[in-house]
Parts: structure tokens; sequence; C-alpha cells
């Protein structure tokens, strides 16, 4: 049943199919209602970037989308199945691969086990080689257990180790957050070297300047609602609204 | 001198049993958060499936070594499925008074069809008989005992520790929410893991049965001394409960022999010395 992309869907880019819809997505922590009603979309092939205050639901989106929010309504869309009743193991199956803020490194577990933790889910992820490729720090600590690590090894890991299940829609939340500038940079050339390799990203960032250097498209976040969308093009002209908006 | 090694060796069976309920306990409790009071009554329900088998189906020893895990097993997920993980994220008394009033139904149960006294459970053909060591005689069936338990104890922390799913099981315990992001199926994972710790208490029980009778009490006597070798070892460590399990059976053993009267408290004893010192247990994390 091949379906043509929604008419509805704002095609902002030629970058490929529409493979992530996010229509009026509300989502709720316990009694707290924290998105009121989030639309945007992703394109196959791009790196998109929320950007917003703390606090203005940018990771709540990301785990609505990946299914671990309790209480969600609205529609989330990929590849034209609607998964906002699907359960975050399922979520996963179908391709996408979440990497948390708090970076989430098992201390139980040293850093091979972490590596190794996420299931394949379907193929064509990148083999070891290419990994420790990326992140030659990595192999180097295979044995060390993965709380020992520094913050950016830490967060080079979490990274890696999604990069191999085969899931091809990743979503990183502030994975410059507390680091060196050096190792931001570095993080930022495997973002972009991912996305030379076919990823698509949806990258939650704080840091604007750094998100300037690896995204197609913004997306600002506030009181739960997307509020305003340019891509990387626009950005000059954008770039007063966008210093009232992050208030920096 | 010959009752001294007589002393050691009934702490060493003793110290089978406990590492086995204790090892059940704490991969229960990593995964389920749950104290898990209906142990001693599921250790009772494998030397009882074990008298059945036998009595019944004609299904020797060795069978039952194999189904009465597995059957107990499956009893103790259909529990997990339709009880305990309703109690995921409540506070540790939840589960705590469902699974003792899991407990007392049980025994109730089979206190009601078989009484108090003991069903006799032979000891198989195989494993009659002794060993002349010299300096004492060893029972074959008690030998086998602290053997297999031993196997299996270190078989289950290898599975635990060394194993891609032993590893799943130490992240869901860490972060369940993000390794169930990762595509795995936590709420099964869970269910197996009950009934792993559920199927190592029944398979004591199996052990048990040629040794203590089969009796609806056997487990309640038994558990109480555990949970304190569980509060010795520390909570959450499989390794620990393991070593502790064998070491305060061996000490209980030694007691007998030097201090009869204390043999019976020296455990609780030691509960008490090491709460005051290391109230997380001597292996244990904080909770």
């Amino acid at each position: 049943m091949p379906e043509t992309a929604t008419a509805d869907a704002p095609a902002k880019t030629a970058a490929g199919g529409n493979i992530l819809q996010v229509r009026n997505l509300e989502a709720w922590y316990g009694e707290s209602h924290i998105l009121h009603g989030i639309n945007f979309d992703v394109n196959a092939g791009e790196v998109v970037t929320l950007l917003g205050r703390n606090g203005a639901g940018k990771t709540t989106t990301l785990k609505s989308i990946m299914g671990i929010i309790g209480k969600r309504t609205g529609a989330v869309k990929f590849n034209n199945q609607d998964i906002i009743r699907t359960t975050s193991d399922k979520i996963a199956r179908m391709g996408i691969a979440f990497c948390p803020e708090e970076r989430g490194i098992f201390s139980s577990l040293d850093v091979r086990e972490n590596l190794l933790l996420p299931p394949v889910v379907r193929p064509g992820g990148l083999p070891l080689e290419q990994i420790f490729d990326l992140f030659p720090n990595l192999k180097e600590r295979l044995n060390s257990q993965g709380t020992k690590l520094s913050g950016g090894e830490q967060q080079m890991l979490a990274i890696a180790r999604i990069l191999r299940t085969g899931a091809s829609f990743l979503m990183l939340d502030e994975p410059t957050e507390g680091l060196a500038p050096v190792i931001i940079q570095q993080i930022g050339h495997t973002i972009a070297r991912l996305k030379k390799e076919g990823f698509t990203i949806l990258l939650v960032e704080q840091n604007f300047r750094f998100a300037s250097t690896v995204a197609d498209r913004y997306y600002v976040v506030e009181h739960g609602k997307i509020i305003d969308g340019f891509s990387n093009a626009e950005l000059a002209a954008n770039m007063d609204k966008l210093h009232t908006y992050l208030g920096v | 001198m010959q009752a001294l090694y007589a002393q050691l060796l009934v702490g060493l069976i003793n110290g089978s049993f406990y590492a086995l309920l204790s090892l059940g306990l704490a991969v229960i409790f990593g995964m389920l958060n749950i104290i898990n009071f209906a142990h001693g009554a599921l250790y009772m329900m494998g030397a009882f499936v074990a008298y059945f088998l036998l009595s019944l189906g004609g299904i020797n020893y060795w069978w039952a070594l194999l189904l009465a895990p597995v059957i107990v097993g499956i009893f103790g997920m259909i529990l997990e499925r339709t009880m305990l993980q309703w109690l995921t994220g409540l506070d540790h008394l939840y589960g705590l008074l469902l699974t003792f009033g899991i407990a007392l139904i049980v025994q109730g149960v089979f206190q009601n069809y078989f009484g108090s006294s003991g069903l006799p459970y032979a000891i198989p053909d195989q494993l009659k008989g002794g060993l002349n060591l010299g300096f004492m005689f060893l029972p074959v069936y008690r030998a086998w005992v602290v053997i297999f338990s031993l196997v299996v104890c270190i078989a289950t922390w290898f599975l635990i520790e060394k194993t891609r799913l032993g590893a799943y099981l130490r992240a869901a315990t860490e972060n369940p929410t993000l390794v169930r992001a990762f595509g795995i199926n936590v709420p099964r994972m869970i269910t197996l893991t009950y009934g792993l710790g559920v199927g190592l208490a029944a398979l004591a029980g199996v052990l048990s049965a040629p040794i203590n009778q089969v009796r609806p009490l056997m487990g309640a006597d038994l558990i109480i001394v555990v949970f304190a070798v569980v509060v010795i070892g520390g909570m959450g460590s499989i390794m620990g409960s393991i070593i502790t399990g064998f070491a305060l059976g061996v000490i209980e053993g030694l007691t007998k022999y030097f201090y009869p009267e204390a043999s019976n408290t020296v455990v609780f004893v030691l509960m008490v010395l090491v709460l005051l010192v290391k109230p997380t247990g001597l292996t244990g994390r904080a909770a």
C-alpha cells in the first residue's frame, strides 16, 4: 500500500521523503501538561534541531516520539505508521534510536557490554570497525567500567552504541552538554559524517552555535509548542528573532 | 573430630540451600525490586512437585530436578503476570505484604491436604550409600547436594555476570526505561527473571526432599534464616549471596560443634553485627 507523502506536510526541503510527522502532540508528566500540540516534520537524511529554553519541552518531545512518556496524545507517524500508542521497545525495533541527555551509561556493564547492549533491529548498522574509527578512545577502553569514562567518552559511547543497531533515525538529546570545546568539535564531525552515511538526525540543543554547524533546519520550541521554524539558509535573517526566543 | 566434620558437612548442606534460595531472592530483588516472601512456599512447592511426580506419575528424581523448577517457575510467572507486575513503582512494603500473603495461602492449602507431618522421598538409587574418607563417613547424596548446588550457583552467576542476556538483566536493573527504548521487551524479561528466581527455589526444594522430608512448612522454617543471610550478604549482589549462603551454613555448623546452644541464633547475631557496622550488607549496594 504505497502511500504518498501527506499533502498537509509542509515540504521545507527536498532532501528526501518525509520520514517523521508529528501532529498536535500533547504529553503529560503525571498531572503536569508539558506539550501543548507540537507539529513538525523531519525528512529522510536531514539533521533537524529543536531549539528552545530550558523546560520548553524539547526533551519531552523526543521522549514522546520514543514512547517513554506515559500519557501522550496526537499523532506521531514514522514512515507513515502511527506510533503514538506503540510501546518503546516496538518503536525501537522500527528503527528509531534515542541517546538520552543523561547519556544512560550503565555502571554495572563494561564499555564493551554497553556498546553491544542495544540489539540490532535491522540490517545496515555501522560495523564495529567504523565505530572505532569514529571514536578511537572507546577501543582502548573496552574493558573499563562504563561510568569510569570521562564525560566526553561517555557521550561518545552513548552515540556509538546506537549506530550499530541499524536504526536510521537518531534522536540525540543535548550531546554537547557539559563537554570541552575540542570534544564538542569531535561530536560535530561525527554528526556531519553520520549525515553523509545517510542517517536522519533529530537533535535537541541549547548550544546554538554548535547546532548551526550541523543542522539543515531548526524548530523553536516554547511552552510546549513549536513557535517557529526555518532552514539553515534563512538563519542569518532570523538571528535577531532567535536571540529573543532563546534569551541569549 | 568425627563430630566436627559431621557438623561441617551439615553446615555445607544447609549452606547449599541458603545459597540457592538467597541467590534467587537477590536476582528477583535486583530486577523486580520485590522482597519475595513467597520464596519459602515456592521452595516447598518444588519438593511437593517432586513428590507428586514420583508418587503419581512414577517420574524419578532426575526428571524431577528438571521438571519441578520448570513447573514451579511457570506458577511463579503466572503470579508475576497476574499480581506482582501491578506493584511496579510502589513502596517495598506492598510487595512484601503481597508475597507474604501468597506464602500463607500456598502453605495453608498444602497443610489443609497434607497436614504438618512429612512425606517420605527416597534417595535415588544412584546416590545411595556413602564413602569412607578415613576421617569421616560421607553420604553420597549429601556430597551430591553440595557439589550440584555449587555448580548451579556458579552457572547462575556466569549467566548474569558474563553473558549478553545477563548484560540486559543488569542494565534493566539500573534503567529499565532506557533498556526498553533500545528495543528489549523488559516486561517479558522481568517475568522470566521471576521465573528463574522461583525455579532456583524449587530446585533447592527437590534437592532437600530426600534429606528433610516433604512438609508444607519446610520453607517457612528455612526462609527466616535465608532472609538473615540475604541481609548479611547484601540484597543486590549475586556472588555475595552465594558466598554468604555457604559461609553462614558452615558457621552455623561450626557453632553446633563448639557451642551448640547458640547454633540457632548465631546467624541472627551476625546479622545484627553486620547491620550495625555496614547497613547495606557485606557486598550490598545502597538501596
